[in-house]
């Protein structure tokens, strides 16, 4: 009996599952409706084109312009004349045809890519052939335009969202643009602007017949908003100019504000090279430069000694810890032996006196380790010592991240007890052993932003705010975001070393910054420096560094120039520093000579002094 | 209409065939439209050739029902193994197509022997299950009935072309019906329903509940009837036991991963949309979104977007689903299950075995098709190449299926004889 039965219960069974199954998915589920409505109706996202950037001064940096990919439906595709196309796109008749099987299999009815980001130029040379090619067309789409060719460092640059980005960051669609380094990356949000959603209908044939329900669904995209940077496109401009064929890097900031208004880097490299097509081509190029590092910046990034300016610092360390005062004096005898058969060098003359003005406009070294020995020893331990002299350097934005919008940076180095003891065995170790930082050479390690930021500080007196590349709206915003930060030096501590600090360049280490009318104050510094090569240390010509503010009353600009193996302040750094002063607070430069000096001048031979593989003599 | 021959064929199965091959060449129509579409009758077109030779089969019937019974009888053997032969051919002379080598491609046409395999594997089934001498009693004989279906599952195995194999193990049908051990029927049964159960729940979990089960069982028995015994009891469990133990060993370790995303997918443990899953998902959507009454023929937007693949072949109830709706759908699944009832019922009808076996094979290939095919679209049985027989396009599968089901016709009409 139930051999009779068995197929045919079989078969009853299963239609009745089967029809249980459709009752499920056809009446009882519009979700799956729902769900053929998103095959059946195409999301297009509208971007909004990315925001401008003006300079401090309202001047038009970074714009907008047009490019078109050219697009392939291979279902419309008839044939055509593949070597003409190909030529007219200056690629191989290989490469086209790849790229269209590639459509081909990606999806015979949905468009893709066939050539990226073609320029106005290119399609309008195509435009007219166009009725040739059926199944082709372009896309518009928007890039960065650098109306100014300057501030690449800075301003960062954009590019297209890649397969695995998309996976961490949902709102991006694959090809999106994205700000990738500098104020592009920072203020990304703002600079995108809220993109929009269009939804069209498709027909059976899957093609688009115009807007879904007439447009009620769609998303108009949000403007993005327009920002004005801090920077002085005229400022950063000059500064670039006065870099070239140099390495280094130039920080320019107004005091008061904290803002920054140039800053430079050298090597740079013009931003419009990384927009469109051949952006990898020039991006790898820029990343194989391992030896000038054009996309290292040096401003943010580059640690250095801060050699001779960080003595103001220790000069006012030791006002407020009464340690010295203005008038104290200090002998020097072509230097000075601070501990037994251990002598510190000086250029002073034999039987020198200095007090505190003369020790900064001469930059005597005896002065300072002297000051720096007394600041160590004020406490019961140096570990006392050098963690109170830390505490104070840190107010003034040292050993750390400054905290400024711009995705990268370095945070420097202050030492602390904690350090001499893992390089001492615990105890061993006194004023005498850290003595080098006095002079600001030892163990310290500063950024050139760094520099400028004390600098500022100092022309402040007392008082740095976050040193920020985005201009603030209002003075409350500025207050808010940028609040003030009060180092514990006393105001009246400054007005010394400041006087000093004019004197240097009245009748110290730094005359030639001396500009008419303005009363410049600086500090020159002469930093060795030293490389392995070949597994062996090698000392390089000394690099030149000068921080300078001006006017000395009521600063308007501070500057920090860093000039890689430049041999000495005065020969590079403070003339370029007096430039920047001169540009930004004059307008002009009236002194021509120093001026095609500075522009025309280059390091390059001693650059490539190391890389010769011969012997080479240094500062020379 | 006055010959009482031809008022006793079976004109309902005739006129149920010409209805779901004009629906499935209609549907096969309906995938391959676009706004430029060709004729109907056009050779180049997927709908055109299933048109033609739909055309041709309809030349072959009154050939095939005019014939003789006897002659398909008597030469059964001779194109059985004919049809062993062309699969054999196939490893030498075969074209490989998406990665199985079923076809010949002979002067433009690509044939599947293993379609006509189908029917003359039938047919030889049937006479030897209809000779006199038969007896599943003898071990000889049974043997000899598991080589006919064993040799063509074998090779079309190993083109390799499941869904085909399938049909050759649905013959074991026919062998319940005439008469072979129902144990083995319950055992596999058994079998598949621990394999599933292993799948679902962990060959760990799945014995402990056996246990326990067996353990319930037994004590209730025992309590009726105090003369049951242990061993048997201890016996069958070990053995599924043992069987689900190795069906985890062999899905792990023996199965390729799309294999086991396959069943995966349809247990509900995989949820994957875009990969595995994906034909899966889009073939419910498009039938889903057909709602009860469908979009309408050629008006299909997923049938359009080539969302689904292998639309025109073995999804096409999803066409049907989306454009013909609830009501197309389930109407086929209704037409199919009549036919099939039909020839059973036609088959039981029977006083002689030979047109009785052919008929239940026949009934037997039509169902595993019936199931599989349209149990994988909806998502209740895992991914297996095999296509709806009379709907799905492909030349050799309708021109097979319409000779068998003539040879049922011819063999149905001289029942009397």
């Amino acid at each position: 009996m139930i051999r009779k039965f068995l197929l045919l219960s079989f078969t009853l069974g299963s239609s009745l599952l089967f029809i249980f199954q459709l009752t499920t998915l056809q009446l009882f589920n519009s979700d799956y409706t729902e769900r053929s409505l998103n095959n059946a109706v195409q999301k297009r996202p509208i971007y909004p084109t990315r925001g401008l950037i003006y300079d401090r001064n309202g001047t038009l940096w970074v714009a907008n312009k047009p490019v078109y990919d050219l697009m392939v439906v291979p279902e419309n595709l008839n044939a055509f004349d593949t070597l003409e196309l190909s030529k007219s796109l200056k690629i191989t008749k290989e490469t086209l045809l790849t790229q269209i099987q590639e459509a081909k299999r990606f999806s015979r009815k949905l468009p893709s890519v066939v050539m990226r980001q073609l320029s106005l130029a290119e399609v309008g040379i195509l435009q007219e052939k166009m009725w040739k090619y059926t199944g082709f067309y372009f896309q518009k789409k928007s890039t960065r335009d650098y109306l100014l060719p300057i501030g690449a460092n800075v301003l960062g640059y954009t590019s297209e969202t890649n397969q695995n980005e998309i996976k961490t960051k949902s709102d991006y669609d694959l090809g999106e643009m994205i700000g990738r380094q500098g104020i592009e990356k920072t203020y990304e949000e703002v600079l995108r602007g809220t993109k929009g959603e269009q939804l069209f209908q498709k027909d059976r044939f899957n093609r688009i017949i115009g807007a879904y329900e007439g447009g009620a669904y769609d998303k108009a995209s949000e403007a993005a908003e327009d920002l004005t940077l801090s920077l002085d496109a005229v400022l950063q401009a000059y500064g670039e100019s006065l870099m070239n064929n140099k390495r280094g890097g130039i920080v320019a900031l107004e005091p008061e504000s904290g803002e920054v208004l140039a800053l430079i880097t050298a090597p740079n490299y013009n931003p419009n090279l990384l927009v469109g097509r051949d952006r990898s081509k020039f991006f790898n190029k820029l990343v194989q430069d391992t030896l000038a590092k054009p996309l290292f910046d040096r401003s943010l990034q580059a640690e250095y000694s801060p050699g001779s300016p960080f003595k103001t610092l220790n000069a006012l360390i030791g006002l407020q810890e009464n340690v010295i005062t203005s008038e104290t004096i200090f002998a020097c005898n072509e230097g000075h032996f601070y501990a037994r058969g251990a002598f510190m060098g000086c250029h002073c003359r034999v039987g020198t006196k200095s007090d505190l003005k003369k020790g900064i406009y001469n930059s005597c070294n005896t002065y300072f380790a002297k000051t720096f020995m007394r600041i160590i020893e004020s406490k019961p331990t140096p570990e006392e010592g050098v963690n109170l002299w830390k505490t104070h350097l840190e107010k003034f934005g040292l050993g750390n991240y400054l905290g400024y919008d711009l995705p990268i940076g370095k945070r420097g180095f202050i030492p602390d007890s904690e350090y001499y003891n893992r390089w001492y065995p615990k105890g061993s170790w006194g004023a005498t052993n850290v003595v080098s930082n006095a002079i600001g050479q030892g163990e310290i390690l500063t950024t050139p932003i760094q520099m400028a930021n004390f600098t500022a500080t100092i022309a402040n007196r007392g008082y740095y705010r976050k040193p920020h590349f985005k201009k603030t709206n209002s003075l409350q915003e500025r207050d808010s975001l940028y609040p003030i930060n009060q180092t514990s030096i006393d105001t009246q501590h400054f007005e010394t070393v400041i006087e000093g600090m004019h004197q240097v360049v009245e009748k110290g280490t730094a005359r030639i910054a001396r500009i008419k009318g303005i009363e410049v104050c600086g500090k020159t510094g002469t930093v060795e420096n030293f490389i392995r090569l070949n597994g062996e240390k090698t000392q390089l010509t000394d690099h030149s560094i000068f921080v300078a503010f001006a006017p000395k009353d009521e600063p308007k600009i501070a500057v920090a120039v860093f000039i890689e193996n430049g041999y000495w302040g005065a020969r590079w750094a403070a003339p370029i520093a007096s430039l920047m002063i001169e540009k930004y607070l004059n307008g002009e430069v009236k002194r021509g000579w120093l001026e095609n000096r500075m522009l025309e001048g280059s390091l390059q031979s001693e650059y490539e002094k190391p890389l010769l593989g011969k012997a080479f003599t240094i500062n020379e | 209409m006055n010959n009482p021959f031809l008022l006793r064929i079976d004109w309902l199965s005739f006129f149920l065939y010409l209805i779901l091959v004009s629906f499935g060449i209609s549907n096969i129509y309906s995938t391959g439209f676009t706004e430029e579409s060709l004729s109907l009758f056009e050779w180049t077109t997927p709908a055109g050739k299933q048109f033609w030779i739909f055309i041709f089969s309809l030349v072959l019937f009154p050939f095939v029902i005019f014939i003789n019974s006897n002659f398909f009888e008597h030469l059964a053997y001779v194109f059985y193994g004919l049809s062993i032969l062309s699969l054999v051919g196939l490893f030498l002379f075969g074209q490989k197509i998406s990665g199985a080598t079923s076809w010949y491609l002979i002067g433009g046409f690509s044939l599947q022997p293993s379609e006509f395999a189908k029917i003359t594997t039938a047919l030889f089934l049937t006479a030897r299950l209809s000779s006199i001498q038969m007896d599943f009693k003898k071990r000889q004989e049974l043997f000899k009935l598991f080589l006919v279906i064993g040799v063509p599952l074998l090779l079309v195995l190993l083109q390799p072309d499941a869904g085909s194999a399938l049909v050759f193990i649905a013959l074991f049908f026919v062998l319940f019906r005439e008469g072979l051990d129902m144990r083995i029927f319950y055992l596999a049964l058994a079998l598949v329903i621990v394999f599933i159960l292993t799948l679902l729940f962990q060959p760990l979990n799945f014995s402990i509940a056996l246990a326990v089960l067996f353990l319930l069982v037994f004590r209730f028995l025992k309590k009726s009837n105090s003369k049951v015994k242990k061993t048997p009891f201890l016996l069958v469990f070990v053995t599924l036991v043992f069987f689900s133990l190795s069906v985890n060993f062999i899905f792990n370790n023996v199965f390729e991963q799309r294999h086991r995303d396959r069943f995966n997918v349809v247990l509900g443990l995989e949820t994957d949309t875009r990969g595995i899953g994906y034909n899966i998902n889009q073939s419910k959507i498009a039938i889903g979104s057909g709602g009860f009454s469908g979009k309408g023929f050629l008006n299909g937007t997923q049938t359009k977007g080539g969302f689904v693949p292998a639309q025109h072949t073995d999804y096409i109830f999803t066409t049907i689903g989306e454009e013909w709706g609830f009501i197309g759908s389930s109407g086929l699944i209704i037409l199919f299950t009549v036919l099939i009832l039909r020839i059973l019922y036609r088959a039981e009808k029977h006083t002689q075995p030979f047109p009785r076996i052919f008929s239940y094979c026949f009934a037997s290939m039509l169902f595993i098709h019936f199931f599989v095919n349209i149990g994988m679209t909806l998502g209740l049985v895992p991914t297996v190449g095999i296509p709806l027989p009379f709907i799905s396009y492909g030349g050799t599968n309708l021109l097979a299926f319409s000779l068998m089901l003539f040879v049922y016709l011819n063999l149905d009409a001289n029942r009397l004889s």
